[in-house]
């Protein structure tokens, strides 16, 4: 029962919090506007003025753009299919009755609370690398030359340690609801016939659809700035085979110390998270509608 | 009456306090977090004896952050510190852009001729030296005397680049995991580029020619850049495109590799005990050359200077004084053994017997002498810096060119392929900066 008079009275009381979100914002997204448009190099602060599109310009002329857009997106992707295919399979595994069922699941979670250089430093130097690492100690017990990961296939060695670090956190999104199905329900269908795999196909996967855009919707924002384990890893390397678009603003920002361009950058990491979030809500988001 | 009296008391205490404070001035130094700068800091009782009126305060800083820090304090005229801790590439810089304080003031005692030439040029500009020196390096041939020894080999002191060919073919046994030759391979301006740069020196390339051309698309830089590729796909260990400075000197210390050439400062390391397999079985050597007079070995100094956005720069010059002339050399002699002296600044210390005893302090003198930052390379350039450009724009085409040649290291170019590349990117910067017309 709400009269104009309370939802005015309501609007107003949110106000303050709008603003200052507002201000939280656009104040930052100006400033990179402003900067993005203007030279600016640290390292040779007398050279300054408008550049008009130059920033962008560079950028879309870049050699390494266009595959740093791909990679940004390879990364999302690959981690997104790795996540939550391995995700639905492990909190199957784990949601069944075993001993110590509360031990396993806490050895599950514990990667997700690895901060991402560690985990990277980890993967690069015990897993992957080429003389000291078990990889490749594995490799020469079977008599096989070492895979170079980090060299030969940077970007799917950085989509398996990124992937390593975020399965648990789908795991557990999908454990829990998983754990909310009733199991009168799975009991029926078995006893109307249903095989195990009908039962996963047209119970509990159903089920899970909107846990499963919820892991996909958290995942992609964080994702779409992975950088911790690039700059750990390979540097965005060999050549710019596993850069991203975080990491080359990254390079024009603190390497060259080209304000401008590495504004630029990041007006252009603005559009591309927009245009996927537009996707991904236009896709999925009616799943989340009750 | 008595309140009044003790009110009165009061304020002359708090007069008499703030007059004392007035009279200490605080500076601000930023610093690397190296072992000899962690170790001036325990020293600093010496300094208050001397100086009370001077109170110090420290930023310790890893490399890449205080390069950061300090190039954003710097250029934004933040004025946060009053001593910063640069390098040879920074200085020539920053002094051409006025902002660094000049140091040709210092008094008699601190002995700017005791200075050693090459590290004195770098940090000099149009007669002005900008920054005093802390510590220098450079680099050289380590290799391992065993290894040698069981190849039937010798290495010569002053080897050129096919003797050290020759010495990785005969040392490689790649079913023991036993490399010849060990170089860097990581992106990066300070990574695989300083070792590059350096390198070609030697083969007669240069970056530019006097007319900030770039010269990736010269024989030269073919040359070198061939003979790398040849090095380290034949005789280097696997996955050396992501090898820097550390994992080339885990690798050393395992004992995997037969040579090394880096920094010379990785010679205490290698030699230590506690932390190397392989630490009574290194010898060391210059840097190689290729018979055109120039050896491939680069020259670095981290040293102090004062920003011009200071306000306490009479009192930064005093601090700077006392941090790098002699005596603070003395000092540390003293309390720490003179291995522990930190190298590279001053002729005197390399004629001092005492430091004579230190292994590896002769190679380390003579390859310092051996670098010309104002002649780096065979023929002229426009330039100052050995294993760098000191241009503001390095740092970017530096790790930009990098990158490419590491791509070329990892096979996925070929050296034509990656020069090429380098050569276009190079040149769309220079023009972009407004060097070429």
């Amino acid at each position: 029962m709400s009269t104009r008079s309370s939802r005015l009275a309501a609007r107003g009381m949110v106000a303050p919090s709008v603003v200052l979100l507002l201000i939280w914002m656009v104040i930052p997204l100006s400033m990179t506007l402003y900067y993005s448009f203007r030279l600016y190099r640290l390292l040779s602060p007398d050279r300054t003025g408008w550049v008009g599109f130059n920033n962008y310009l560079w950028f879309f002329n870049a050699p390494e753009f266009w595959q740093a857009l791909f990679n940004t997106l390879a990364l999302v992707g690959g981690v997104l299919l790795v996540t939550v295919t391995l995700g639905v399979l492990i909190a199957l595994l784990i949601d069944q009755p075993v001993k110590g069922q509360s031990f396993l699941r806490i050895l599950v979670i514990a990667p997700f609370f690895v901060m991402p250089p560690v985990a990277a430093s980890i993967w690069e130097n015990l897993f992957m690398h080429p003389q000291n690492g078990l990889f490749a100690a594995l490799a020469r017990g079977f008599g096989m030359q070492p895979i170079l990961f980090l060299e030969q296939y940077p970007m799917w060695s950085i989509i398996g340690i990124v992937s390593w670090e975020w399965l648990p956190f789908a795991t557990l999104i999908l454990l829990t609801a998983l754990q909310s199905l009733s199991s009168e329900q799975l009991e029926a269908a078995e006893m109307d016939g249903a095989g195990a795999f009908a039962r996963f196909r047209y119970i509990i996967l159903p089920h899970l659809t909107r846990a499963i855009t919820v892991v996909i919707l958290i995942q992609t924002i964080f994702l779409l700035g992975i950088f911790g384990e690039i700059f750990t890893t390979t540097q965005g390397g060999p050549g710019s085979a596993s850069t991203t678009l975080p990491y080359m603003i990254f390079k024009q920002a603190i390497a060259a110390k080209d304000i401008g361009r590495a504004a630029a950058g990041g007006i252009i990491a603005v559009i591309l998270a927009n245009i996927v979030a537009y996707f991904l809500m236009r896709g999925l988001g009616r799943n989340l509608d009750a | 009456m008595t309140r009044t009296l003790r009110a009165l008391l009061g304020a002359c205490a708090v007069g008499a306090l703030s007059t004392a404070a007035m009279a200490e001035t605080t500076i601000t130094v930023a610093t690397v977090n190296n072992g000899d700068m962690v170790r001036m800091q325990g020293l600093m009782d010496d300094f208050y004896a001397k100086h009370p009126d001077i109170k110090v305060e420290w930023v310790t800083l890893e490399e890449n952050v205080l390069r950061q820090n300090v190039t954003t304090d710097i250029a934004t005229g933040g004025g946060q510190y009053d001593v910063i801790t640069i390098g040879t590439y920074e200085v020539p810089i920053w002094g051409r852009q006025g902002w660094l304080v000049s140091l040709n003031d210092l008094p008699a005692e601190y002995d700017v001729d005791d200075l050693l030439p090459a590290i004195r040029g770098g940090l000099t500009v149009d007669g002005n030296l900008y920054a005093a020196p802390f510590y220098g390096e450079s680099s050289m041939v380590m290799y391992r005397t065993d290894l040698m020894e069981a190849a039937g080999l010798t290495m010569p002191d002053a080897p050129t680049w096919a003797d050290i060919e020759k010495a990785a073919a005969a040392m490689t046994d790649k079913s023991k995991e036993q490399y010849g030759i060990c170089l860097r391979g990581k992106a990066g301006w300070g990574e695989n580029m300083a070792f590059l740069t350096a390198m070609s020196n030697s083969f007669g390339a240069r970056w530019f020619d006097e007319n900030w051309m770039p010269q990736f698309d010269q024989p030269e830089w073919k040359a070198t850049l061939d003979f790398y590729l040849n090095l380290m796909n034949n005789y280097g260990p696997p996955g050396a495109s992501n090898n820097g400075f550390n994992e080339n000197l885990t690798l050393f210390q395992q004992g995997k590799c037969g040579m090394w050439i880096d920094a010379t400062v990785a010679a205490s390391f290698v030699t230590n005990p506690n932390d190397s397999s392989v630490a009574d079985k290194v010898g060391f050597a210059l840097a190689p050359d290729n018979g055109l007079g120039k050896r491939a070995n680069w020259l670095w100094a981290w040293s102090l200077a004062i920003p011009s956005s200071s306000d306490a720069q009479d009192a930064a010059k005093t601090f700077i004084n006392w941090a790098t002339n002699k005596d603070y050399l003395a000092l540390v002699a003293s309390k720490e053994g003179w291995a522990n002296v930190p190298p590279g600044t001053r002729t005197s210390l390399y004629e001092n017997p005492e430091y004579a005893k230190v292994p590896f302090a002769k190679m380390t003198l003579d390859s310092i002498n051996a670098a010309d930052p104002n002649n780096p390379t065979v023929k002229p350039v426009p330039y100052v810096g050995v294993q760098f450009v000191a241009i503001p724009e390095f740092q970017g085409i530096g790790t930009t060119v990098g990158e490419i040649f590491s791509a070329a290291l990892a096979g996925q170019k070929t050296a034509d392929q990656a020069l090429a590349e380098a050569q276009a990117a190079v040149l769309e910067e220079m023009k972009a900066s407004g060097y070429i017309q």
